[in-house]
């Protein structure tokens, strides 16, 4: 762990050298590196992640510490995707890397048809303990293909877990417990994220994997969403807050199965909902929760529940991508909505 | 576009080298000549018994072929598909894997499972719509599911095939230790992405492993010219991996030629691949009527080099008696028997497996919507 900055922390009951301040990224690595140390079946594949550690250096010095069990792959998805499958059958548990979240299309057949049904078609006799780490989301710039949300078509299939962590601490437990998982996991890291700092506690996980969270309290609307997004949710509570209104806010953490209960009880407090996601809103996650929500919590909602999100075109080229893409003022021109019924 | 298939389309070109290797004519003639002298000292270490036991897997599957045309007829599934014609180098090449090989087929290969100790009944299960597969490859001789999208289980033996360069379960020299994958498809599925990608990362990897095509000559209705212009067994060679081509309804040959390439992939020389040159007697499934297609002419030429007639011919010209015969044709129809009588037993699947397996680990949903359906069946307050 020689990159990790060890710092001192005040009012915690770890002990303050397992507190650590890490970009998101590097949070990642340390997370696959503990994976990694711990069972010697776990094996990385993907483009580019050996030598040079991954596009994003989320594998960065993998290779020169654990060898051969880090395989730069062919330059094929549905090869990375369908030999991780054959591995798992083998008893090693793949952790496969997705460069880009556009690229992963043409790994989907694998991933619906072969990997979400191996152990159903199995009849419970071979588990599929397979990770696929998808950086996703807008925000950085990029060209077109590089800038996706595409959570929505996993969200669909039965046989997979999807999880998103929002911050470096979640990104250091999560991958560990997804890796742990004897289920297929999509692990969608918000790429936008990997170059920003936050504390991580190395010596204690704080939620479960399929657990969503309330990460600001308020009262008068809350605010639901994963990911990238929930830095743009805390940054409109905050904004809301200025303007007299009370906001909670929930990351999701888990996208399938979605943990309900602290969205409804917090619905239950405040009465309004207010979904955002990158990615487009038409049948999507937010559409998803919404139902749900209209379903178990009808008789607490004061307003209709309201989605925020990408539009429903094509991810614009990156000079419209602040347009595009959710943003704070977006946020609160739907608090504003909700908070006017 | 061109008339419809000529059989010699697909093999190897004269320019391109020899022809598909052949030890038993159509005849039932055993042949000597150079190819085959390669491969014949295979044969010769077989004992009788285990020449014997060939014939009797290729009837025996045959038997069970015809039943399950039949019970699909009336009724007791909802498909069925035909594996007549391809006996001969389903039980050779199944029959040079050892125990500790993993074999991952299509879906045709019901003389393959067999002979790995797959229950006929999970493949009638299958196709009547009680599972999607529902065996395990550890209680049916390492031999893994059947596989519907195409092409898709090539890339899982080659990953498979990986795990075992990891393990280090190849290369050792030890014939009980030494393992390796051997993956069959057809001519239709070397068109699917998949299979390239399997080719491409067996030949980077070098994975022990053996690549079984056979080409039957159509994909469900489209002649393999479609598919490839050059004889497939030139494919590999593009991607670094050795290919040869085999009279797929030779018994001997697929046997012989398997056991070497088996050998080769477990002893760490990397992975090779088999065209198996046979023919689809019957329809793809029962869902097909081949007669829009194809013509009776090529049907009979190729119903003139029938693995079984040619084996039987070849047998007899040894000695074999004509009690062996009628005995197996008497325990083929003991199979088909028993078949009948289990396919007639068997029960719908309870709605657990709906919700069942879905997850390896507790899964809220699961668990949700399984009790929603028992206690909607329970409002009825009949039996479920």
């Amino acid at each position: 762990m020689t990159s990790v900055v060890h710092r001192q922390v005040q009012g915690t009951s770890s002990s303050a050298t397992d507190i650590v301040e890490l970009p998101l990224a590097k949070a990642l690595n340390a997370g696959l590196r503990k994976a990694l140390a711990d069972d010697p079946r776990v094996l990385l594949m993907g483009e580019d992640i050996g030598p040079l550690g991954g596009v994003f250096r989320v594998t960065e010095n993998l290779q020169s510490e654990f060898g051969k069990r880090i395989i730069d792959t062919p330059l094929a998805e549905s090869g990375i995707i369908g030999t991780a499958i054959g591995l798992a059958m083998r008893g090693y548990r793949p952790v496969c890397e997705i460069q880009f979240d556009g690229f992963i299309f043409p790994g989907f057949d694998q991933i619906t048809t072969q990997l979400a049904k191996m152990t159903n078609r199995h009849e419970g006799q071979m588990r599929m303990p397979v990770v696929i780490r998808v950086p996703y989301g807008g925000h950085i710039g990029a060209v077109e293909h590089h800038q996706e949300s595409p959570e929505a078509y996993f969200a669909h299939t039965p046989g997979l877990r999807l999880v998103s962590p929002s911050t470096p601490h979640d990104a250091y437990w999560m991958i560990q417990e997804a890796i742990a998982s004897d289920d297929p996991v999509m692990f969608f890291e918000p790429k936008s994220r990997y170059w920003h700092k936050g504390q991580v506690d190395l010596s204690e996980n704080s939620a479960a994997l399929h657990s969503s969270k309330v990460v600001r309290s308020g009262t008068d609307v809350t605010l639901v969403g994963h990911g990238a997004m929930v830095t743009v949710l805390l940054q409109a509570a905050e904004l809301a807050e200025s303007e007299g209104t009370s906001v909670e806010v929930v990351d999701l953490r888990s996208l399938s199965p979605i943990d309900y209960a602290p969205v409804l009880s917090s619905v239950a407090k405040t009465g309004r909902l207010v979904i955002a996601s990158e990615a487009p809103g038409f049948v999507s996650i937010s559409s998803e929760i919404a139902a749900t929500v209209a379903e178990r919590a009808f008789y607490s909602l004061e307003a209709p529940v309201l989605r925020v999100s990408g539009y429903d075109a094509p991810f614009p080229p990156a000079k419209l991508e602040t347009t595009y893409l959710p943003d704070a003022d977006r946020v609160l021109e739907a608090v504003d909505r909700a908070m006017a019924y | 576009m061109e008339d419809s298939l000529n059989p010699s389309d697909q093999r190897h070109r004269a320019d391109s080298g020899t022809g598909p290797v052949q030890l038993l004519d159509a005849d039932g003639v055993l042949t000597t000549d150079g190819v085959a002298e390669e491969y014949l000292h295979y044969i010769e270490l077989l004992t009788d018994d285990q020449l014997k036991q060939f014939h009797r897997d290729m009837v025996l599957t045959r038997r069970f072929d015809i039943e399950g045309a039949n019970l699909q007829k009336q009724g007791e599934m909802g498909l069925w598909v035909p594996s007549i014609g391809q006996e001969g180098a389903q039980v050779g090449s199944a029959h040079a894997a050892r125990p500790q090989d993993h074999l991952f087929p299509a879906y045709r290969e019901h003389a393959v499972g067999m002979i790995r100790g797959l229950d006929p009944l999970r493949i009638v299960e299958l196709l009547r719509g009680n599972t999607h597969g529902g065996w395990n490859p550890d209680e049916t001789g390492n031999f893994h599911l059947y596989s519907l999208v195409i092409g898709s289980h090539t890339l899982h033996a080659t990953g498979y095939a990986m795990g075992i360069a990891f393990d280090g379960k190849y290369a050792t020299g030890d014939p009980d230790v030494d393992e390796a994958v051997m993956v069959y498809f057809g001519d239709g599925s070397t068109s699917q992405g998949d299979v390239s990608e399997a080719l491409v990362f067996a030949a980077s990897y070098q994975t022990p492993q053996v690549f079984f095509l056979q080409n039957n000559h159509w994909a469900i209705s489209v002649p393999v010219s479609v598919q490839s212009r050059t004889p497939l067994v030139e494919r590999p060679a593009g991607f670094g991996i050795p290919g040869v081509q085999i009279d797929g309804n030779d018994v001997l040959a697929s046997y012989a030629v398997t056991s070497k390439n088996l050998d080769d992939a477990r002893s760490g020389r990397g992975p090779r691949f088999i065209e198996a040159l046979t023919y689809r007697i019957g329809a793809h499934t029962s869902s097909d009527d081949p007669t829009k297609y194809r013509t009776d002419a090529e049907l009979q030429s190729w119903i003139a080099r029938d693995p079984i007639t040619r084996y039987e011919a070849w047998l007899r010209s040894k000695g074999e008696g004509d009690q062996f015969f009628a005995e197996l044709q008497a325990e083929a129809e003991d199979l088909a028997a028993d078949i009948r009588r289990r396919t007639h037993a068997l029960e719908n699947p309870s709605t657990d497996k709906i919700f069942d397996h879905v997850y390896s680990e507790p899964h809220p949903v699961m668990d949700e919507q399984k009790q929603w359906l028992a206690d909607y069946e329970a409002s009825f307050g009949g039996a479920a």
